[in-house]
């Protein structure tokens, strides 16, 4: 009789949005059977909601995810415009669009760094994440922050973009199409990043559906699906820029996505740049003086899928009910068709290709004999493992 | 298909089943039906009108519990939003999870902090306070004077 071991992921690590326990069952070094446990951060944000005023709901939501911190202000300005019925300006558009697009690249900046770290190529991550600091730099120096930037208001911005700062941000981007090539090229060309990437994790595009998976996770399996194009808001009908579709489905497909979204969103950022100069003079916030009764549906396309805020409004100047989905709520739920029948060493990148889970992976997962309750592995050692196989498939390469 | 077209013939199929309607802009439209009809209208939305499952919204208020089903049909920008108004002492209503996995875990959450229940739910467990919570206590429901 085989016997069935239990390698439990997580659950905790404060930096990430969802901690989550993920028991692997195991027969051997095979994934049989994937359970997870969540809400160990539960932080009740949308009871919270209820009390605070539409402006402080703002910093509110921006605290949900410290990686992607302003979709979810992006996704409440847009459900809470839609109950009062208006339009922002077109220079708040383009500053809402710039800071959006600009988290696009840092946040799949980090999502590659990762992805190479768990394939065991280290210099990946190192490239990567030092290539992401001038964009943290750029938040700095527009937003005053390099996290959470408090930019979002009911009816625009709270900071203009000035001239003067243009030249910058432009130097940035034209720094970061050089080393998007890098990254692409190191990625791409790679033998031995497809022998561990191509094939594995596969999601068809059924298991989108059944899942409504959103983000890079449903464009690479051929769900062409992006709320920038479906349901145009901010400055995204205004300016040129195509949705990246990929049609395998495994984690090379998702990287593949990725990597290529950034130059979109470079193109989209200098679009925009131009908008601003074009836009010059324009208020960057409507005044707003009450918010009516009704309700109001916001979306916005965070870097990992649609963010989709609910709100409710009773007429005062707190929210009556606030309902907030984040993209890896129903992206998570996906392990279960993309880890079940994967090795172990597999399992860890293909966890990882949803990009929620890397925290968890990395320091909290610890390896038990479901059995007596022995310690079999832990997070370094399952890592390790992930090693192990690349330089495995790289001797055999070379 | 235009927004209109996908309207008319949804409004066409359901007609005994629609309650009210309410278009608040092109993009979004509000359907009440009645609760016994929502497998077959989601499932209608999901396998034959290209309707993807975007989440749902429990609410507690006067009228009892409310649930918005939203689903968005994405090439055409528009969010459908199935309203549902559920008996005030005794609120169920059939899963969907049976039809898709999207709405397995929204379910769950809904009966943890509502207390809805989910008839033929697969998994109805707690998904957010397993073990830290008292049962029967539902942190979400109001209280009306």
């Amino acid at each position: 009789m085989s016997k069935k071991t239990l390698i439990p992921i997580g659950p905790y690590h404060p930096l990430q949005e969802e901690p989550e326990l993920f028991k692997l069952y195991c027969d051997g070094e095979i994934v049989r059977d994937i359970k997870w446990e969540t809400g160990y951060n539960h932080r009740g944000i949308e009871k919270l909601s209820e009390s605070k005023t539409y402006d402080q709901v703002f910093f509110l939501v921006e605290r949900i995810c410290g990686i992607c911190s302003t979709s979810h202000p992006f996704a409440f300005a847009n459900a809470v415009e839609e109950i009062i019925g208006v339009e922002v300006t077109d220079r708040a558009k383009y500053i809402r669009s710039i800071i959006g697009e600009l988290e696009r690249i840092h946040s799949h900046l980090l999502w590659v760094g990762l992805a190479g770290h768990f394939l065991g190529y280290n210099t990946v991550f190192m490239w990567a994440w030092k290539y992401r600091e001038p964009v943290l730099d750029l938040f700095e120096m527009i937003t005053g922050n390099r996290n959470s930037y408090a930019m979002f208001r009911v009816g625009g911005v709270r900071r203009d973009i000035d001239e003067s700062k243009i030249p910058e941000i432009q130097s940035v981007l034209d720094g970061l199409k050089t080393k998007t090539d890098l990254l692409a090229g190191a990625v791409m060309d790679d033998p031995v990043i497809h022998a561990r990437t191509k094939g594995v994790g596969i999601l068809t595009k059924q298991d989108i559906l059944d899942y409504a998976a959103v983000g890079p996770t449903a464009r690479a399996s051929g769900v062409a699906i992006d709320v920038r194009k479906d349901d145009p808001y901010a400055a995204y009908p205004l300016v040129n820029w195509k949705v990246i579709t990929a049609e395998a489905g495994d984690v090379f497909a998702k990287a593949e996505v990725r990597l290529l979204e950034m130059y979109e969103s470079v193109s989209i950022i200098e679009q925009c740049l131009k908008g601003l100069q074009k836009s010059a003079g324009q208020d960057i916030a409507l005044k707003i003086k009450e918010i009516p009764e009704g309700m109001g549906m916001g979306r916005a396309e965070a870097p990992r899928g649609e963010v989709f805020h609910c709100v409710f409004s009773d007429g005062s100047n707190s929210p009556a009910r606030h309902k907030i989905r984040a993209p890896s709520y129903v992206n998570i739920a996906t392990f279960k068709k993309a880890c079940i029948g994967q090795t172990i060493a597999d399992a860890t990148i293909s966890l990882a290709a949803v990009d929620p889970c890397y925290c968890c992976t990395e320091r909290m997962a610890v390896a038990y004999d479901s059995k007596s309750g022995k310690r079999l592995m832990n997070a370094r050692e399952l890592t390790e493992l992930s090693f192990q196989r690349t330089s495995e498939i790289k001797n055999k390469l070379i | 298909m235009s927004r209109e077209e996908i309207i008319d013939q949804f409004r066409k199929k359901f007609e005994p089943e629609i309650l009210d309607v309410t278009e608040k802009n092109p993009k979004r439209m509000i359907v009440t039906v009645r609760p016994e009809a929502i497998l077959e209208i989601a499932e209608y939305l999901y396998t034959s009108a290209g309707f993807r499952f975007i989440i749902a919204t429990a609410l507690h208020t006067r009228k009892g519990f409310e649930i918005h089903y939203h689903f968005s049909r994405d090439e055409a920008g528009l969010i459908l939003n199935i309203h549902v108004v559920l008996d005030k002492d005794d609120p169920k209503i059939e899963s969907l999870s049976n039809l898709f996995n999207a709405s397995n875990w929204i379910e769950r959450e809904m009966h943890e902090l509502y207390g809805i229940d989910f008839v033929n739910h697969p998994n109805q467990e707690k998904l957010i306070s397993e073990g830290n919570w008292a049962e029967g206590v539902y942190p979400y429901r109001k209280e009306f004077k």
